[in-house]
């Protein structure tokens, strides 16, 4: 898989996510201010992190950087795209998914273990794990707190494009496990065609038994395999 | 058209109040007309007022640092340069430091504790090492003191704010409240990196002509005599300090961090000092005088954000996020473009000399020109006065035992607030960026792996002030040891030390005393356990109207793990382990938590450190830990026994049946804190040869009961359901901060 993480200035989980794809082929780290891709990309990540320091609204500037035309080309043409965290927030504000993420419900930064439930396994991204199953990731984030218009939520839902849901170790939703206050339970979301998958946790985090478990290493492995 | 304001511009007369004002006192005036031959300007007199204050100058520290060990045969870089260095094998070392931010954080806690993060960080990647992790050390006021509620909210949210998004995990620290901190609280941060053992960076300038390049973000007007303020006491009017706080930039200084090495890697950069306290001034001043170089300035060449600042403020500015180098000349281009590419200022300001003169130029005018050795090694250099603290008499069990069983006592203590869990804070902080984050905060020590392993290491922040005020040589003794026995219990070899020394007026005798005799117990500690410091911070000064802090000498430890696969957690990790007491129990109730808690005193003497039975347990249990034998571990602290216990049977989720000896007070033998001692869990099989192998290493060692069963049971007493320890455990702080306790 040929995998282009495109570096902002203020990225930080960008090496992170490098170790997750390099099982799958070394990925290319391509810097905000280029004009295209490299040839034959077949998966885009915007990496987490605080680009541009998000002194403005999170992601704001980074939609704005001179790659992310390339980036919307590579989507319209069916490319994947995958933004985590920052790359989520970018992805929002520029338009290619709906919705906002605003300042957590309780106003502070969190960083912990989360169970997420995989919503459909017959994607691009979660082809590895089975639906309804509870995945352990790591959050960190202080504007994760999903929300739309009631007309954007029902839709989401209609169509089945919501791709991940704060839950407990058991998959169950509750109040308590859902940590920055979204809607729904909401971690994470599909574009229309599924080809652009936006969530907050970090699945790259979690890829070594070693360092918290290896849940996250389904993600990475569907995205090879398709 | 923007006014200048002309009481910037123009230099008012040197008077003694001005001297004064300076925190420059009359004696060390004269020093400085001795020494230039005529009154200074008023530049320079905020020139020396910069490098002579306690902060930079170590003036009354100096004297008593020299007697700490500092060197072994891994030390690569000890005192005196941005961070210290120590060799940790395989070509790599581990660059790190900690330093206070005391008084800025009192006054703006948020932007306070953001900027003693962004400076220990610089501190650390000025000497071309990446940052991997970040720890601190917190102490605030009583918690019913009106301001301390937002103290921790700001503090915590500011270092969040700043490592979060520069991208380093917090991985540890310490936290902890009195009311000895009500108007001067402590924020240490430490940061730790990694570089090449061959590739280490320093502060000394070498060669003549050689352009001296300002990095990094714009000058402005913010921190103007942060030095200065960080070096006198605090009076009721500490709010009016606040414009000496700087603001902090953490996107600007990831810019920084990855400029500042692909710069260092094209081999141009020839001494590297970040601009921290004392601002341009002194990161000039230490690169020529370590070099024994000349410095010229040109201050017309200095990006600035705002317009019409005058020398002085230049000169004295703490705007954050800069730096200073002297570059190769033939790579003067290359490095220019890679300043430009990640959006950064890059200026030549200057060049170095051989007069060793520090001359500074600004609109055609000399504003100073100062010999430059003198400025540093010539800074004044006391040997103050100073008084022992007087001994204060053990505390018999029999006369401290509080009318309450042992699990009343234990479910009240583990929800006090230096006992209770600190998850609150901790979740503030990003703990699992780049993926290495082996032990996360909640354990003894914080174990963060190394690239792709197997090595690791092992990162602790410790002090027991109360112990130091009690007895500052025994206090300084138990902070080195207890930071050697939290890096010992994850099953690392503790290798060096960062030391942050807190205290109050200097210039008292018993404060001077104090600090006197924590470094005495410090400089045995670390010798004793070959366990040097290479980097360190002092910070006097800390008081408020006339009532000092206690003495708060922190202790930042960094140990080494071969495999991060063979090491120990506290967790018990299922039923039917036998759980082990290593190192001896007198049941030692002197100045621990139970009588301060449970009966309401704050007294006696602190428990003794034996350094050689230190050694000798910790030994024993880094081996049970490598060979695989143990891997759960925990070392008894705050709370003593009973609290250890509490912790691992909470974390594990499992709970535990446990024995006292008939010998010993149950309620000291379960509070006590008596030092050298840890927990470990063993399959029942194991015990017996745990056992043998102890008493031939003269470790005292015995079997205390099993894990097992959804409670925890201390001797006889009514069993403790887990549920509740864990309640209790974690419901203080969040429930403080909300305002509901």
């Amino acid at each position: 898989m040929n995998a282009a993480i495109i570096l902002f200035p203020g990225s930080n989980r960008e090496g992170d996510v490098f170790r997750a794809l390099k099982a799958h082929g070394a990925p290319k780290i391509v810097w905000h201010g280029e004009s295209e891709l490299p040839e034959g990309t077949d998966l885009v990540v915007l990496p987490g992190g605080f680009s541009y320091g998000d002194y403005l609204r999170c992601g704001a500037i980074a939609a704005h950087a001179p790659i992310m035309a390339a980036v919307r080309a590579h989507a319209e043409r069916g490319g994947l795209v995958l933004g985590i965290c920052n790359g989520f927030q970018i992805l929002v504000e520029f338009g290619l998914l709906p919705g906002a993420l605003m300042r957590n419900a309780q106003l502070r930064f969190i960083c912990r273990m989360q169970h997420i439930r995989v919503e459909r396994s017959d994607t691009e991204f979660a082809a590895q794990y089975k639906q309804g199953q509870a995945i352990k990731v790591a959050i960190a984030h202080g504007e994760g707190n999903y929300t739309a218009d009631a007309e954007t939520i029902a839709r989401l839902e209609g169509d089945g494009r919501v791709a991940f849901r704060y839950c407990d170790a058991h998959g169950k939703l509750a109040k308590s496990a859902n940590p920055n206050g979204s809607i729904n339970a909401i971690a994470g979301i599909y574009s229309e065609r599924f080809n652009v998958l936006g969530l907050m946790p970090h699945p790259e985090n979690l890829i070594d038994p070693l360092v918290g478990g290896i849940d996250g290493r389904g993600l990475f492995a569907s995205l090879a395999a398709g | 058209m923007f006014l200048e304001k002309p009481s910037l511009l123009e230099e008012p007369a040197i008077t003694p109040d001005l001297v004064a004002a300076h925190g420059l006192k009359p004696d060390e005036y004269e020093r400085i007309l001795a020494l230039i031959g005529r009154a200074p300007t008023f530049t320079e007199l905020g020139i020396f007022s910069a490098m002579w204050n306690e902060h930079c100058s170590y003036k009354s520290s100096r004297l008593h640092l020299r007697a700490l060990p500092t060197k072994a045969p891994w030390v690569i870089q000890g005192p005196g340069e941005n961070a210290g260095v120590i060799d940790i094998g395989g070509g790599d070392a581990c660059v790190f430091k900690m330093e206070s931010h005391n008084h800025p954080s009192y006054i703006e806690p948020f932007q306070g504790a953001a900027t003693g993060v962004g400076g220990i960080l610089r501190d650390v990647f000025t000497m071309g090492a990446r940052p991997v992790a970040c720890l601190n050390l917190l102490r605030f006021g009583a918690p019913e003191h009106p301001k301390t509620r937002h103290l921790v909210a700001g503090v915590v949210a500011g270092i969040g704010s700043y490592g979060n998004s520069f991208g380093v995990p917090t991985v540890g620290g310490s936290t902890a409240f009195h009311t000895g901190y009500d108007g001067n609280i402590l924020v240490n941060a430490m940061a730790v990196g990694i570089a090449r053992a061959d590739e280490i960076f320093y502060a000394k300038a070498t060669g003549v002509g050689n352009p001296i390049v300002y990095l990094g973000s714009k000058t402005g007007r913010d921190g103007i005599h942060g030095a200065t303020m960080a070096s006198a006491s605090f009076e009721a009017d500490a709010e009016a300090k606040r414009p000496t706080v700087q603001v902090g930039d953490p996107f600007t200084e990831k810019l920084l961090l990855e400029a500042c090495l692909e710069l260092m890697r094209t081999g141009a950069v020839i001494a590297i000092q970040d601009m921290g306290a004392a601002g341009l001034t002194s990161s000039a001043v230490e690169m020529g005088a370590k070099g024994d170089l000349g410095i010229e300035l040109d201050l017309d060449a200095v990006p600035c954000r705002e317009t019409g600042m005058s020398a002085y403020e230049m000169l004295l500015s703490e705007s954050q996020e800069r730096m200073l180098m002297v570059l190769d000349p033939a790579r003067e281009a290359q490095a220019k473009a890679a300043f430009v590419k990640w959006g950064l200022d890059f200026a030549v300001i200057g060049k170095t000399t051989d007069t060793l003169r520090f001359v500074v130029r600004h609109r055609g005018e000399i504003k100073a020109d100062l010999p430059i050795k003198q400025l540093g090694d010539a800074a004044p250099l006391y040997d103050r006065p100073h008084v022992a603290t007087p001994a204060r008499e053990a505390i018999d069990p029999a006369d401290a035992q509080a009318p309450i069983s042992n699990a009343e006592a234990l479910l009240r203590l583990i929800a006090t607030p230096d006992l209770c869990s600190k998850r609150w804070i901790y979740e503030q902080y990003d703990t699992l960026i780049l993926g290495n984050s082996v032990e996360t905060p909640g354990g003894d020590a914080a174990v963060i792996r190394l690239g792709d392993g197997p090595k690791g290491l092992a990162l602790t922040t410790d002090v027991t002030a109360r112990y130091c005020e009690a007895d500052p040589k025994e206090g300084g003794r138990q902070a080195v040891a207890e930071a050697w026995r939290n890096l010992t219990a994850v099953g690392a070899l503790p290798r060096a030390v960062t030391d942050n020394l807190n205290f109050g007026n200097p210039e008292r005798p018993e404060i001077m005393g104090q600090l006197v005799g924590c470094l005495e117990g410090i400089g045995e500690a670390c010798r004793a356990l070959d366990f040097p410091i290479v980097s360190g911070n002092v910070s006097l000064y800390n008081e408020s109207s006339g009532r000092a802090i206690p003495p708060t000498p922190s202790i930042g430890g960094v140990g080494v793990v071969d495999d991060v696969s063979r090491t120990a957690t506290i967790a018990f990790r299922r039923p039917g382990e036998d759980i082990l007491l290593v190192g001896a129990t007198q049941g030692w109730l002197g100045q621990s938590l139970y009588l301060r808690e449970i009966c309401g005193r704050e007294e006696g003497a602190p428990p003794p450190v034996d350094l050689a039975e230190e050694k000798r347990n910790g030994d024993f249990v880094r081996t049970l830990i490598r060979t695989g034998e143990v891997c759960t571990v925990h070392d008894i602290s705050d709370g003593g026994l009973a609290v250890a216990l509490s912790e691992m049977a909470a974390v594990g989720g499992v709970g535990a049946a446990v024995e006292a000896p008939e010998n010993i007070a149950a309620h000291a033998f379960w509070f006590g804190e008596d030092q050298a001692r840890y927990i470990v869990a063993t399959a029942p099989e194991r015990t017996g040869a745990i056992l043998a192998a102890a008493e031939s290493a003269g470790v005292a060692c015995r079997r205390l009961g099993e894990t097992g069963g959804p409670t925890l049971t201390l001797g006889g007493e009514t069993a403790i359901l887990l549920s509740d320890l864990v309640g209790n455990f974690e419901e203080w702080l969040p429930d403080y901060m909300a305002g509901a306790v």
